[in-house]
C-alpha cells in the first residue's frame, strides 16, 4: 500500500533525518513528542506533532499502546520507530500489525528471533556462520563447568541485551559468580530478563558490521560493511566504511555470512549483522543482529549513494527492493564522528543543558545530521547524541582530512562535548594507520592521561 | 463555484480552530489566504466553536477538534479560581460511560475533587479522569469521541470563592 502519512515514534537527530526523506517523498509526517521535546528542531520540521506523554521515556516513547493510539488518532498509515526506544520491541510491531498500521521494520516474529541473543546465535550456527565458543547457563555450578571449558577471559552477556549493555568481562574463574550475579541483576533491570550466557572473549578484535536489506520474501542484499571498532565502554564513537586493512577474502566472507543469516529469516527491511573480526587469526564470529536503522547509516549512504530511510519505506509499502546486489556500487571512503553532550575532559560525564550556540561545519564531502541548533535544549532524559559529522572522500586519507577540518570547525557553547576527544583521535597516528581494535580507545585515553601527568609533574 | 460571506466566515472559523498557521484556497477566479498572526496564537488552546471538518479522501493532517459544547461565557484560564483539567494521557476522550448514556458532567454541574468527568481510552483500556478540585463545571473544551493529546485541556472548573 502507498504510505501517505508516517508517525515517527522517536526524537533527536534520527527524527529530523526521517522527516527529511519523507519530505522528499511527499509523505506527511506526524512526530510523537514527549513534553520535553515540544520545542525541539524535529518538532518544528514535522508537519504535525502529537504530545504522547511526560518527559520520562517509559511513559512516552517506550509505551507501545500510546504510540499506536497516536498513529490511529492522527490517521497515519505507518509508524517509523527510528533506533533505540521501541524499534526492536516485538510488542510495537505486533500492535501495528493488529491495528492495520504499517510497521517500518521487520515482522514481530523476526524481531523475536534476533532480540534473544541465544536464539540469534543458534540461527547463525544453523546458517553456517561461526560463533565464539559459548554456553547458555542457568545455574552457577553449570556455569563454572562451562567457563572452564570456554576458558578465560570470557564475557557474561545478557540474553535480552544488546549494544554492550549488561555485559561483564571475567578474567579469572573465581570472579565468575560475582560477575554473573551483577550481569543478571543489570539484565533484569535493563531488559526485564535476567538470563545470561557465556561467550569467549576475543582480545584485540575488531567490530565490523554489515548493512543488509531484505524484501521479506527471501531477497537480501548487502551494502558493504562498517568498521565500528572505535568504542568506549561498548559505545561507538566513530564509524567508517569500508573497514580498513581487511583482506578481500575476509570482507567477502562477512558480506556473504550476513546475507545468508537474513536469507534464512526471510528478513524484511533494514538490518545490521555485527561480527567480531580476529585479525591475528584471520577469523570472524557472529555477534548479534540489529533489526533497525542504525545511528551510523550515513556512512553507508555516503559510499553507496543510497537513501536508506527511503529504502526502508519502499520495502514497508510493499514495493520491495528497487535494485539487485550488482546495482550497488561502492565509491570512496566515509567516516562519521558522533558528537555527544559528554565531557571528554571529565571522564565523558553527561552534560545536558542549553546549547546557547551550535555552529556545524559544511564543505566538500561533509554532511551533518543533527537536531541541535543555537538555543536548543539537551534534555537530561535521553541519550546524549547532539549530531553526527560525516566526511566522504575518494580515499580514506582524504575523508579523514576532511573530517578533521570539519570537527575543528564545530562550535558548541553551553553544554560540554566530546569534540576534543575526536580531535585527538583523528590526529593519532595509530588511528590514522587504520584497523584499530575495540580496546584501542581505552589505551589511547590512558596514553593521554600519562602524557598529561608527565607534563604536569 | 463561488463563496458567500457565510462560507468565508465558516472557513475562517475552521482554520482558527485548527493547528495550522496558514491557509490558502484557490477556486476558479478566487484566491483566499489566511495567516495566523502572533495575536492569534496568544492562547495555546484552540478556541471553541469549530465543528470537526469533514474528512476528504486524502485527509489533511487532522486538527484537534473543538466542538461547540455547552460553552456559555468563556472562562479565563489565567483566573486563579479556574482549574483546568488536563488530559492525563493521549487517547480518545469520552464524556459518557457508554454511547447513548448521559454524560458524566455538563456545564453548570457541581463537582467534587473525586468526581469522574470523563474517560480516556487508549487501545481499549479505559482510564478515568477526575475533577481534581471541587467547584462548578464552567466549560468543556473537547468533544465526545475526540482524539486528545497528553496535557490537552479537557474542561475548566470554577472553584468556589
Amino acid at each position: 500500500m502507498a504510505i501517505r502519512r508516517i508517525l515517527i515514534a522517536n526524537r533527536g537527530e534520527i527524527a529530523a533525518r526521517i522527516i527529511r526523506t519523507c519530505r522528499a517523498l511527499h509523505i506527511e509526517t506526524v512526530l510523537a513528542v514527549s513534553e520535553a521535546d515540544r520545542d525541539s528542531v524535529p518538532a518544528a520540521l514535522a508537519d504535525r506533532t502529537v504530545c504522547i506523554g511526560p518527559a520520562r521515556a517509559s511513559e512516552s516513547y517506550l509505551n507501545p499502546a500510546i504510540i499506536v493510539q497516536a498513529a490511529l488518532g492522527t490517521q497515519a498509515d505507518a509508524v517509523h520507530p527510528g533506533y533505540g526506544f521501541l524499534s526492536e520491541r516485538p510488542a510495537l510491531a505486533q500492535l501495528c500489525e493488529a491495528r492495520g498500521l504499517v510497521f517500518i521494520g521487520p515482522t514481530a516474529a523476526q524481531l523475536e528471533a534476533v532480540s534473544d541473543k541465544v536464539r540469534a546465535r543458534g540461527e547463525a550456527q544453523r546458517a553456517g556462520i561461526p560463533v565464539a565458543a559459548g554456553a547458555t547457563v542457568a545455574a552457577l555450578d553449570e556455569a563454572m563447568a562451562a567457563a572452564r571449558e570456554i576458558g578465560t577471559p570470557l564475557l557474561v552477556k545478557a540474553v535480552g541485551g544488546g549494544g554492550g549493555r549488561g555485559m561483564k568481562r571475567v578474567d579469572r574463574l573465581e570472579a565468575l559468580p560475582a560477575a554473573m550475579e551483577l550481569a543478571a541483576a543489570e539484565a533484569q533491570a535493563g531488559f526485564g530478563d535476567p538470563r545470561v550466557f557465556l561467550e569467549r572473549f576475543i582480545p584485540r578484535a575488531r567490530h565490523v558490521e554489515v548493512q543488509v536489506f531484505g524484501d521479506g520474501t527471501g531477497g537480501v542484499v548487502h551494502m558493504g560493511e562498517r568498521d565500528c571498532s572505535v568504542q568506549r565502554r561498548y559505545q561507538k564513537l566513530l564509524e567508517e566504511s569500508p573497514a580498513p586493512g581487511l583482506s578481500e577474502d575476509c570482507r567477502r566472507s562477512l558480506h556473504e555470512a550476513a546475507v545468508r543469516f537474513c536469507n534464512r529469516l526471510s528478513y524484511r527491511g533494514a538490518g545490521t549483522v555485527e561480527f567480531l573480526v580476529d585479525q591475528q587469526r584471520d577469523e570472524f564470529f557472529f555477534l548479534e543482529m540489529n533489526a533497525r536503522i542504525q545511528v551510523e547509516h550515513p556512512v553507508t549512504e555516503a559510499v553507496t549513494g543510497l537513501d536508506l530511510i527511503a529504502e526502508q519505506i519502499a520495502i514497508a509499502s510493499g514495493a520491495g527492493l528497487s535494485f539487485a546486489q550488482s546495482d550497488i556500487r561502492f565509491k570512496g571512503h566515509a567516516m562519521e564522528c558522533r558528537v555527544n553532550a559528554e565531557d571528554s575532559a571529565n571522564d565523558f560525564a553527561p552534560s545536558p543543558g542549553l546549547a546557547r550556540t551550535a555552529i556545524w561545519p559544511s564543505g566538500e564531502g561533509i554532511r551533518v545530521d543533527t537536531h541541535i541548533t543555537s538555543g536548543s535544549r539537551v534534555p537530561p532524559f535521553y541519550d546524549s547524541l547532539l549530531g553526527k559529522v560525516i566526511a566522504h572522500g575518494p580515499d580514506r586519507k582524504t575523508a579523514l582530512q576532511r573530517l578533521r577540518a570539519a570537527i575543528a570547525a564545530v562550535r558548541i557553547v553551553g553544554v560540554q562535548t566530546n569534540l576534543s576527544f575526536h580531535s585527538m583521535l583523528l590526529a593519532d597516528p595509530e588511528f590514522q594507520a587504520g584497523g584499530v581494535d575495540t580496546g584501542y580507545v581505552e589505551r589511547l585515553l590512558e596514553r593521554r592521561q600519562n602524557f598529561a601527568e608527565v607534563r604536569r609533574g | 463555484m463561488s463563496l458567500t460571506a457565510a462560507d468565508v466566515a465558516e472557513i475562517l472559523r475552521l482554520v482558527e480552530g485548527s493547528s495550522f498557521d496558514e491557509f490558502s484556497l484557490e477556486l476558479d477566479g478566487l484566491k483566499l489566504n489566511f495567516k495566523r498572526t502572533a495575536d492569534g496564537l496568544a492562547s495555546s488552546e484552540p478556541p471553541a466553536g469549530a465543528a470537526s471538518p469533514p474528512t476528504p479522501i486524502a485527509p489533511p493532517i487532522a486538527a484537534p477538534t473543538a466542538a461547540p459544547l455547552d460553552a456559555p461565557a468563556a472562562v479565563a484560564a489565567a483566573d486563579p479560581n479556574v482549574h483546568s483539567v488536563h488530559s492525563p494521557m493521549l487517547g480518545t476522550f469520552y464524556r459518557a460511560p457508554k454511547p447513548g448514556e448521559p454524560p458524566y458532567v455538563a456545564v453548570g454541574d457541581v463537582v467534587e475533587k473525586d468526581t469522574i468527568v470523563g474517560i480516556i481510552e487508549v487501545m481499549k483500556l479505559m482510564n478515568t479522569v477526575r475533577a481534581e478540585v471541587g467547584g462548578t463545571v464552567a466549560q468543556i473544551l473537547v468533544a465526545d469521541g475526540a482524539f486528545v493529546e497528553y496535557g490537552e485541556v479537557l474542561l475548566r472548573i470554577v472553584k468556589p470563592d
